[in-house]
């Protein structure tokens, strides 16, 4: 199981989508909430479709768009999203119009968008794609399964072009359960000073990013996906860990760079020391979270963030923060668990 | 990784029953399962017929072992998945792989829409408890830890196709060696919100539909969960009993028409149903039984109707809805749908299409409209189509 990424497009808090600059301008915040940066839609999708699309949807369709157009695709064999919440502002929007109409909907519009395939549907009719269209809803390992069915489908040989994405949005609503639910830090703090907080809590975030995924190599490659694989609940991080390694016959002498899931909540955090301090001794690692904030899906950012290092050979300084020694990235390993509940790897390599 | 994948476990809970043994019963005697809304707290309840399961939550917490306040989603998903996990044996096959895929499109939102109606008033009211499992991957992990499935578990939400893609992907993790046994499938409670977003959008018949008649006038909703347990050959072989049939196809293909609606000439289901064959390896005409999709909505049944036409023309399999027993279970009606396509194969059934009076007079072809036994049953094909143009097909074959 090995693909090739064509492209790959992010929206996110950072100033990702339509910038040939690689994160050289962080964007810098003062809250408990990163919003994504939205681009003009309307250079990128439909004005007739955007008129109804809610901001997930657009973040997705216009990356999503903007991923095969760098590919070079106009259709892919298949398309595969993971989302934790989906649509969650037509959600809202349709379940409060129940409740505060008392049962009389007057549109149907937020219901029809607020299911969880609603980007992959939206896809498949403005391209007109009627091949493999999957949405996976795993937690915090959608986008995992996601790129892990677009793995398989490839060494089925059932497709050589997959469009593959993560995507998750943050709504008022979302935002106010999620903080009642002790997710974020109490007070605003500076997402770029976001590891040196030492309190409890994280920052919420949000983005979609795509992948434009073939069987087949090309120069124009960003970089290679090699494995994925998620755990639920391990027993014991270094245990899978090491067994991912022996499965996928590497050392950790191997790694070039680790790209690990830290958010700022030391308990959250205290995890990754542990792996850190044993199965990953001396590997530079780098962190993400204080860029894109913490959700379900924010692997993807770290798998679009993974594949342009590898790209570029360089880490954008805000990240290597003068700590990381310069030498050829070849391997880059992710690993990320969301509330201790799905832990996830995945290795990406130079092509 | 074209190795055989078999069902060797079958559970299910719907509008005419809560396991196998009831919901078979009732298909045998052709007694339906939807009725005036009784469960679900809605304004419509005179108005908008239903197939609910026929239990409150109180009961569905004491025979699930959930609690009673957790969603009933969770609740029918324990129930149908614990019924196959039992039902296959597979639990007393020693370190295995397994994994536990299911579908939902709704979630954990009856509690939400709970929560929602204090929330909305000020932002610090509503029970967090009732929030915490509107994920639609809550239920899935709620129910993984009871069956004590770990290796990988995983939700899939693509509409009303939603479970016909988790027994695929189920049976593509055994295929390539990840997992060795899973249970797959789904499970969606009827709750206020598909009910008011599909009477919103006109196509709730106040009356028991007619799927497949001339003067059909809609669907109705129903509720439930149906998983498959799907297993490798080697753990097939380590089984006592026999496995029911194989899964010999499937297929997942997008309409690529309207957001809700399918292409007049049934792109997507032709496509899913083609596909299907020609994995399995069958021509159409070695097709005994098709367990159609068919909501009794004008718009599916034409477009399903046209897309058998072009595929089968001019030897039709017998073929019925078993949503006029169910009503649509959502996200969960590909799950029971396959269960009953693997028990109509099992036992050489074949379900009648209730309330069929006036046959579509587009189509040469006629539901069945009697229950009838078929010992030779080979071959049965099971069809979903969804929101988003998401159309699935599976096959199942006799050993």
């Amino acid at each position: 199981m090995k693909a090739y990424i064509r492209s790959a497009i992010a929206i996110s808090p950072q100033k990702t989508f339509n910038n040939p600059a690689f994160l050289d301008d962080p964007a810098a915040y003062r809250d408990t909430r990163l919003t994504s940066i939205e681009p003009d839609y309307s250079e990128a999708i439909d004005p007739k479709s955007i008129r109804r699309m809610s901001r997930i949807i657009k973040m997705s369709v216009a990356s999503a768009l903007a991923c095969l157009k760098d590919a070079g695709i106009a259709s892919p064999d298949a398309i595969v999203t993971g989302t934790a919440y989906g649509c969650l502002e037509d959600t809202g929007i349709f379940l409060s119009n129940i409740i505060q109409e008392n049962e009389e909907p007057v549109t149907p519009v937020a219901f029809v968008q607020s299911t969880h395939n609603t980007i992959g549907a939206q896809l498949a009719l403005l391209i007109k794609c009627s091949r493999y269209n999957n949405t996976f809803v795993s937690g915090g390992a959608s986008f995992e399964n996601a790129l892990l069915d677009a793995l398989l489908l490839l060494a089925e040989n059932k497709a050589a072009n997959i469009l593959v994405g993560g995507m998750d949005e943050i709504t008022d609503m979302s935002h106010a359960v999620l903080s009642r639910l002790g997710l974020y830090k109490r007070q605003p703090v500076s997402n770029l000073e976001l590891f040196n907080e030492n309190s409890k809590g994280t920052i919420n975030g949000e983005g979609a990013a795509f992948f434009l995924l073939t069987n087949t190599s090309s120069p124009n490659d960003l970089a290679c996906i090699d494995a994925v694989a998620t755990f639920y609940k391990p027993d014991a991080a270094t245990e899978f860990i090491s067994s991912f390694l022996v499965s996928t016959s590497i050392k950790d002498s191997d790694i070039d760079l680790l790209i690990l899931g830290n958010n700022g909540d030391p308990k959250n955090d205290a995890i990754y020391s542990q792996v850190q301090q044993s199965v990953f001794n001396g590997i530079p690692s780098i962190n993400y979270k204080h860029l894109c904030g913490e959700y379900p899906t924010s692997t993807s950012f770290a798998a679009w963030l993974a594949a342009n290092i590898i790209r570029k050979n360089s880490i954008p300084a805000i990240l290597a923060q003068g700590k990381i020694p310069k030498k050829k990235i070849n391997k880059i390993l992710i690993y990320n668990h969301y509330q201790n509940i799905y832990h996830s790897l995945m290795l990406l390599s130079s092509c | 990784m074209n190795d055989p994948v078999f069902v060797v476990g079958v559970g299910v809970i719907s509008g005419i029953g809560n396991n196998v043994a009831e919901c078979l019963h009732a298909l045998v005697e052709g007694k339906t399962g939807i009725d005036k809304i009784k469960y679900l707290k809605t304004n419509h309840s005179d108005l908008l017929p239903a197939a609910e399961v026929k239990l409150s939550n109180d009961e569905l917490s004491a025979i699930s072992g959930l609690g009673p306040a957790v969603s009933r989603t969770a609740m029918l998903s324990r129930i149908a998945a614990q019924e196959a996990w039992d039902n296959s044996g597979v639990e007393n096959i020693p370190s295995l792989r397994t994994g536990f895929v299911s579908a939902s499109t709704t979630g954990g939102i009856d509690k939400t829409e709970e929560f929602l109606t204090h929330f909305l008033t000020d932002n610090s009211k509503g029970k967090l408890r009732d929030i915490i499992n509107h994920e639609c991957n809550s239920i899935t992990t709620m129910v993984a830890e009871k069956l004590g499935i770990c290796h990988h578990i995983s939700t899939i939400s693509t509409a009303c196709s939603s479970s016909a893609n988790a027994i695929m992907y189920g049976a593509r993790l055994i295929r390539h060696n990840i997992l060795d046994a899973v249970v797959a499938g789904g499970t969606d409670a009827l709750t206020r919100f598909t009910l008011n977003g599909f009477n919103t959008l006109l196509v709730l018949d106040g009356e028991y539909c007619r799927p497949f008649d001339e003067n059909r006038n809609g669907l109705n909703l129903g509720e439930g969960a149906g998983y498959l347990v799907l297993v490798s050959e080697r753990v097939a072989s380590l089984l006592e009993r026999d496995p029911y049939c194989a899964l010999t196809g499937y297929f997942n293909a997008n309409d690529a028409y309207h957001q809700t609606s399918t292409s007049t000439d049934g792109d997507g289901p032709y496509l899913a149903m083609s596909g299907a064959l020609e994995m399995s390896g069958l021509q159409p005409q070695e097709i005994d039984y098709i367990n159609l999709h068919g909501t009794g909505t004008q718009n599916n049944d034409s477009s399903e109707g046209a897309a058998i036409q072009r595929l089968f023309h001019p030897h039709y399999p017998k073929m019925s809805s078993t949503k006029s027993f169910t009503g649509h279970t959502l996200g969960a009606s590909a799950g029971v749908e396959a269960v009953f396509s693997v028990l109509a194969l099992h036992h050489g059934i074949i379900y009648p299409n209730l309330r069929l009076q006036t046959p579509m007079s587009a189509f040469p072809f006629v539901p069945e409209t009697a229950f009838s036994r078929q010992p030779g049953l080979k071959h049965v094909l099971s069809n979903s189509v969804g929101f988003g143009g998401n159309c699935s097909s599976l096959t199942f074959s006799k050993l």
